[in-house]
C-alpha cells in the first residue's frame, strides 16, 4: 500500500520543498518514494503543486487522481483539491488565507492558522513546516524526528540558520493539530 | 554510491557526465531544460566542453562535428527540438556515427504543450529524418532507469556506430525519485579507427554521408540495415511483471508502463489474471517475446501516451491471433492507474472480437471522458 | 667537366594538394581557391593537423582535392559542425569552405553565431552571386538585375530582395577577428587572396576569433560565358557591388606579416 500527499499553493510558499522534505525523509527511511511538481508556466507565480507518494514497494504512477491527504495553502487549492482527497483520507487547509469552511465530511480534516503560527515563530515563510507538523500529527506516515533528521541533512546551505525555526515551526504545526483533538489516520502499510 | 532523491532530467545529465561524455551542445526547450542547465554548470568545472547552440538545428550538427572525432558527445531537446534536428541525426545515421540524444517528449503536434506525452514514438522509432536508418531507442519509466540506460546509450552508440535516443517525458524529466548514480568513469583514451582528427603519421580520412553512385549507397544501406539486424538479435531489453500466469497481458513503456503497473497491480489484488510486459527497447522492439506470450494470453491490452503509435509494433507481433485492446491518453494527458484499470477490467470480463480495429472501441470511450 | 645547370623548380602542386582530376568546369575558380588553401597549409606546415569541413554545393568534393581529413556537413551547417570540432579538438585547425547560398542563405543562422561566438575557426566562402550546383538559380549575392534561372527576369529587388554583402555584414560581429573580401579574377588579386587565406589561419592558430576571406568568384557554365569572360565580368559587375578590402582587422594582427 502506499500514501499520497498533495501539497498546493501560490507560488514561493514553499509547496515544493514541503514536498521535497517528505521526499527526503521518506527516502532516508528506506522507503520507495515520488516526487513530481506540477510544472511550466504556472510555477513562474501562479499555483504550484506537488505530489508526493511514500510507499514500501515499487511505485507505479507518479500521480494519483485521490490522495489520501491534500495540504492546501490557499483557496484556489482547497477549491481545486477538496473533492479530490480519497474518501477517509486527510485534508489541512491554511486557515489563514481561506475564507471558507471544509464542506466534505468523510474526511478527516483540519483548518490551521499556518501564517500566524509560523509569522508568531518570527519569520511567515515558515507556514510550509507549520502545515507539514500538522500532517504528521493527522497521518503518522513518517515521524517527526525522521522529517526533522531530514531537514537537518537536506536544508540548503544558504538556509541552515532557519534550521532550529523550522524544526520550531513543524512541531507547533503538529501541536496545533494535537490541542484541535484531530482524529489520527492510519497509514496502511 | 549511495541512493540520493534526484531529479530526472538532472539525474541524466549527471549519469551522461558520468559515463564520460565530452562534449555536449544543445538549446533550452521545456520539459528538459534542467538538463541543459546542469550540463552548463557541471560541463566547464570538468573542463569539458558544453556550448549553447543557437537552435537545435546548430546543435545537432556541431554534435556531429563532435562526434567525427569519435569523442563521446550528445545533445538533448523536446519535441519540438527535435523535429529541427532531424536533418543532422539522418546525416549522422548516414555518416554511421555515434551520437546520443535524449527526448523529453512533450504534447503534440506543433507547439503542443509542455506536458508529458509520448506522441513522438513514431518519430523516434521509425526514423524521423529522411533515408533509410535505424536508431536505437530506449524508453526509462523511472529516474534510475532513465540513469541506467543514459549510460548505456554511449556504449551501443559506440559498438554500433548507431544513434541511440533515450526517450523520456516531461514526467521522468521533472520528477524526483531515490536513484544510485554511477561511479565517474575516466574519459575514453582510445579514438575509434574511422575518427577524424588530423591525419597525423596516416593517410587522411574522410567522413560524409554522401555516395554519389546509388550502388555504393546500396552497399552502405546494406550494412546500416545487417548492423541493425544484428542490433535486433541482441540489444532487446523489456521488464516483465505478474507475467507467469497472465491471460491479459499490458504493454506499455515509459511512463504510461509504470501507470499501467499500479493498475495491473490492483487488478491482481482483484484476483484478475493480468500481467505487464514494458519494453525498455522500443527500437528494437521486444515483438519475440510479445509472439511467446500469444499462447497464454487471451488478448493484450495496449497503453500510451499517444494515438496507438505502438500499438501497430504490438499488433504486427500478435499477427492478429488474439484481440489486442488499446487504451491511450492524448496531447499531454496522463492517464491515471483507475483509468487503466477500468480497460482491465472491461477486457476481462467483455468478449473482445478478433479482427475489430481497436481504436474505434477506445475513441468512443475516450470521447465520453474528454467530452 | 662540365656542370649541368639544374632546373629551378618554380611551380608544382602542393603537398597538400591531391592529384585528382577536379570535376570543376573550366573557367571555375574553385581550382585556384583549393590551391591557395594547399599552398597555405604546406607553408604553415598543419596539414597533418588540419580538418576541413565541406559545404553542400559544387564544392561538395573539396576533399577530393585537398589532402587533409575532412568531414561533410549539411547544406548551411559547416560553422555548426566546424564548431563540434574546434571545441573537442581546440588545438586543431578547422576551416569550412562554402558557398554563397550554403552560407549567406541556408546557413545563415550558423555563420552568424559562429562569428557572434568568436568561433575560432577559418571560414573560406566563394562568392559566385548565383547558385552553382543546382544550376545557375537566384542567391542572396545575385546582382539586381542579375538573370537567373529562377529570376528569369532579372532580380527585382522590390520582389526579391538586395544582395547581401556577408563580409560587411560579419565584420560587425564582435567575435570576428579577421573579415575580408578579396577576388580570383586576375594573378595580382589570386595573390592578394592566398595571403589572406594566410591570414585567416594565422588568426586561428593565434586564437584570435573567427575569420573569414570571401571571395569573389566565376562561374562561367551558369553565366553562359567563356572563362576570360567570367573573369572580367567579376571585375566590371561584382566588385562594385562587392568592394574588396579588409573589413575587420583584429588590432592583434598588427605587425603580423605573411
Amino acid at each position: 500500500m502506499q500514501t499520497e500527499i498533495i501539497i498546493s499553493g501560490f507560488g514561493g510558499q514553499g509547496v515544493l520543498f514541503a514536498g521535497q522534505l517528505l521526499a527526503y525523509a521518506a527516502m532516508d527511511a528506506g522507503k520507495d518514494v515520488t516526487w513530481i511538481p506540477s510544472y511550466g508556466p504556472e510555477m513562474r507565480g501562479g499555483t504550484a503543486s506537488c505530489t508526493v507518494i511514500i510507499s514500501d514497494e515499487e511505485i507505479g504512477s507518479p500521480n494519483v487522481r485521490n490522495p489520501k491527504a491534500v495540504l492546501v495553502l490557499n483557496l484556489p487549492s482547497l477549491d481545486k483539491y477538496e473533492v479530490l482527497v480519497a474518501h477517509g483520507g486527510v485534508l489541512i487547509a491554511n486557515a489563514s488565507l481561506i475564507n471558507r469552511a471544509i464542506e466534505r465530511k468523510d474526511i478527516n480534516s483540519l483548518m490551521i492558522p499556518a501564517n500566524e503560527i509560523a509569522e508568531s515563530l518570527g519569520n511567515r515563510r515558515l507556514l510550509n513546516m507549520v502545515m507539514l507538523g500538522a500532517m504528521l500529527e493527522m497521518l503518522p506516515v513518517l515521524s517527526l524526528e525522521q522529517i526533522e533528521q531530514a531537514l537537518d541533512d537536506h536544508i540548503p546551505e544558504r538556509h541552515r540558520k532557519l534550521l532550529d525555526l523550522n524544526i520550531s515551526a513543524i512541531r507547533h504545526g503538529a501541536e496545533f493539530a494535537r490541542k484541535e483533538g484531530v482524529e489520527i489516520t492510519e497509514v496502511v502499510e | 554510491m549511495a541512493r540520493e532523491l534526484l531529479k530526472g532530467n538532472e539525474a541524466m545529465a549527471e549519469a551522461a557526465i558520468r559515463a564520460g561524455l565530452e562534449a555536449y551542445f544543445g538549446y533550452p526547450i521545456t520539459p528538459q531544460t534542467e538538463l541543459l542547465e546542469w550540463m552548463s554548470k557541471r560541463m566547464p568545472e570538468l573542463g569539458r566542453p558544453f556550448l549553447q547552440a543557437e537552435s537545435e538545428v546548430a546543435a545537432i550538427n556541431m554534435v556531429y562535428g563532435a562526434a567525427c572525432t569519435g569523442k563521446r558527445v550528445m545533445s538533448s531537446s523536446s519535441s519540438p527540438g527535435v523535429s529541427l534536428m532531424m536533418e543532422g541525426l539522418s546525416y549522422i545515421a548516414g555518416t554511421e556515427l555515434p551520437a546520443v540524444l535524449i527526448n523529453v517528449m512533450r504534447g503534440g503536434p506543433g507547439l503542443g504543450n509542455i506536458a508529458p506525452s509520448q506522441g513522438d514514438y513514431n518519430q523516434m522509432v521509425r526514423g524521423g529524418g529522411h533515408g533509410d536508418y535505424h536508431a536505437i531507442v530506449l524508453a526509462p519509466a523511472s529516474v534510475q532507469e532513465a540513469i541506467d540506460l543514459v549510460v548505456l546509450a554511449f556504449d551501443l552508440a559506440e559498438k554500433y556506430r548507431s544513434l541511440t535516443f533515450v526517450i523520456a517525458d516531461g514526467n521522468i524529466g521533472q520528477m524526483m525519485e531515490p536513484a544510485e548514480l554511477p561511479p565517474m568513469r575516466p574519459l575514453k583514451r582510445t579514438v575509434p579507427e574511422w575518427a577524424v582528427q588530423g591525419a597525423i603519421g596516416r593517410e587522411r580520412r574522410v567522413l560524409s554521408s554522401i555516395y554519389i553512385e546509388p550502388e555504393d549507397e546500396e552497399v552502405v544501406n546494406i550494412r546500416l540495415l545487417e548492423r541493425w539486424r544484428e542490433i535486433e538479435a541482441n540489444e532487446v531489453r523489456f521488464k516483465e511483471y505478474f507475467l507467469e500466469d497472465a491471460e491479459i497481458i499490458v504493454i506499455g513503456y515509459g511512463t504510461a508502463g509504470r501507470v499501467a503497473f499500479s493498475a495491473v497491480r490492483t487488478a491482481r489484488e482483484q484476483g484478475i489474471p493480468v500481467g505487464l510486459l514494458r519494453p525498455i527497447t522500443v527500437n528494437p522492439f521486444p515483438s519475440g517475446r510479445i509472439a511467446e506470450l500469444i499462447p497464454q494470453a487471451r488478448a493484450f491490452l495496449v497503453v500510451e501516451m499517444s494515438t496507438g503509435q505502438m500499438l501497430e509494433d504490438v499488433q504486427r507481433a500478435v499477427e492478429g491471433r488474439v484481440p489486442v485492446e488499446f487504451y491511450g491518453r492524448l496531447g499531454g494527458v496522463v492517464p491515471y492507474p483507475d483509468e487503466i484499470l477500468n480497460e482491465i477490467i472491461r477486457v476481462a470480463e467483455e468478449p473482445i472480437e478478433l479482427g475489430v480495429d481497436p481504436l474505434d472501441g477506445w475513441l468512443k470511450r475516450l470521447k465520453a471522458i474528454t467530452n | 667537366m662540365e656542370t649541368v645547370e639544374t632546373a629551378k623548380l618554380v611551380y608544382s602542386r602542393p603537398e597538400s594538394l591531391t592529384d585528382a582530376t577536379m570535376h570543376y568546369c573550366p573557367g571555375c575558380t574553385h581550382g585556384v581557391a583549393h590551391r591557395l588553401i594547399a599552398e597555405v597549409m604546406d607553408e604553415m606546415g598543419i596539414r597533418e593537423r588540419t580538418i576541413g569541413v565541406a559545404p553542400v554545393g559544387c564544392s561538395v568534393f573539396a576533399y577530393y582535392y585537398l589532402d587533409c581529413d575532412f568531414v561533410e556537413a549539411a547544406h548551411g551547417r559547416a560553422p555548426a559542425m566546424a564548431t563540434g570540432l574546434k571545441r573537442v579538438l581546440p588545438d586543431r585547425f578547422v576551416f569550412t569552405y562554402q558557398g554563397d547560398g550554403d552560407l549567406a542563405s541556408i546557413g545563415m543562422a550558423e555563420i552568424m553565431h559562429a562569428a557572434g561566438r568568436g568561433e575560432n575557426i577559418t571560414v573560406i566562402s566563394t562568392n559566385t552571386a548565383q547558385y552553382g550546383m543546382t544550376g545557375g538559380q537566384m542567391a542572396p549575392t545575385t546582382l539586381p538585375g542579375q538573370k537567373t534561372t529562377s529570376s528569369p527576369s532579372g532580380r527585382d529587388v522590390e520582389l526579391m530582395g538586395y544582395p547581401l554583402r556577408m563580409a560587411e555584414v560579419l565584420s560587425n560581429m564582435e567575435g570576428s577577428g579577421y573579415v575580408v573580401r578579396r577576388s580570383l579574377h586576375n594573378a595580382a588579386n589570386i595573390r592578394k587572396a592566398k595571403k589572406a587565406i594566410r591570414m585567416a589561419f594565422e588568426v586561428q592558430k593565434r586564437g584570435l576569433g573567427f575569420a573569414m576571406v570571401e571571395l569573389l568568384s566565376t562561374c562561367p557554365t551558369n553565366w553562359g560565358m567563356s572563362a576570360v569572360e567570367s573573369l572580367k565580368w567579376v571585375e566590371e559587375n561584382m566588385i562594385p557591388v562587392y568592394p574588396l578590402g579588409d573589413y575587420k582587422v583584429t588590432s592583434a594582427l598588427d605587425g603580423i606579416r605573411v
